[in-house]
């Protein structure tokens, strides 16, 4: 079984990276865009017996921050 | 006196630290290996380094606050154990809990390696009593991670409890109300971005980060 963490960081919280990037398209010529937030996508490759409790779990322990990280999870 | 320094893959501050404990406090510091369950027997103080540990994967400092050796850190530090993490140690400190908040990518995007002037905001803890209120000191700082991030009732509530330790003097990564150093609420943790084991004699320009483990050994004897 196939799970998807999407881990964004939260409204508010100045993103740099996310900035640069958006810098870096209108660099190439790019027009209209309002603003860029980048994030992480980690994959998980699960026992079928996982439930959604222990993913999530996994997201507050380590896969996420949640001072400053919100995160999603997608399963299938 | 007994100290220890807490070596991880991929740091690389750990042995300027061993250096500075030696020479302050007269004695060699145990090295300890992240895989350790226990520190060692009776340890006085204890130094989380900086470096890049576990090559700053997921997120700077986030594999090593998971490390067994933290475990005994984190419980070391319940006891009254002074602790001090130096700049990937304050993001590991603050990832294994012990500090509030976070060290986000600097604002300017660039790594940022210079000495930089900070104000001693607090001068009556354990590592900054040696320390002038308001004093300005020269500290080296060399990082990526730096921009010290907490959601306003948390900047409010520390800044009220006298835990800011040091403040940058001048613009440095964007941290949020200039926060270079911070203290836990019982003031036996201190994580700081900046490098006192980078300032403790003529040979490194100067000796302003020697006072900071005067202090904190000092107190100790």
């Amino acid at each position: 079984m196939k799970a998807r963490v999407f881990v964004t960081l939260k409204n508010g919280v100045l993103d740099p990276q996310g900035k640069a990037i958006h810098h870096a398209l209108e660099g190439l010529g790019f027009d209209g865009i309002n603003d860029i937030r980048a994030g992480k996508l980690i994959e998980l490759d699960l026992a079928d017996d996982i439930d959604d409790s222990t993913i999530e779990e996994m997201c507050k322990k380590l896969l996420a921050n949640i001072v400053i990280e919100n995160f999603r999870i997608e399963r299938g | 006196m007994k100290t220890a320094v807490i070596v991880f893959p991929g740091s690389n501050c750990d042995r300027d630290m061993a250096v500075a404990l030696r020479d302050v406090s007269g004695r060699d510091p145990h090295m300890v290996w992240h895989r350790e369950a226990e520190l060692p027997e009776g340890v006085d103080f204890i130094a989380v380094p900086g470096g890049f540990s576990y090559g700053d994967y997921l997120r700077s400092g986030a594999m090593a606050a998971r490390s067994p050796v933290m475990q005994a850190v984190v419980a070391a530090a319940a006891r009254g154990v002074p602790v001090l993490g130096v700049c990937n140690g304050f993001q590991v400190l603050t990832e294994a809990g012990l500090l509030p908040g976070a060290l986000m990518r600097n604002s300017g995007i660039a790594f940022v390696c210079r000495d930089v002037k900070l104000t001693v905001a607090n001068s009556q803890s354990l590592f900054t009593a040696a320390y002038g209120a308001g004093e300005k000191v020269v500290i080296p700082v060399a990082h990526h991670d730096g921009n010290y991030f907490a959601d306003a009732t948390t900047l409010d509530r520390i800044e009220g409890e006298g835990r800011v330790a040091f403040r940058y003097a001048e613009p440095v990564n964007g941290s949020a109300r200039d926060i270079a150093g911070i203290l836990n609420d019982s003031g036996n943790v201190l994580g700081m971005m900046p490098h006192p084991e980078r300032m403790i004699g003529p040979e490194h320009g100067g000796a302003d980060g020697r006072r900071l483990f005067e202090a904190a050994l000092g107190a100790l004897v």
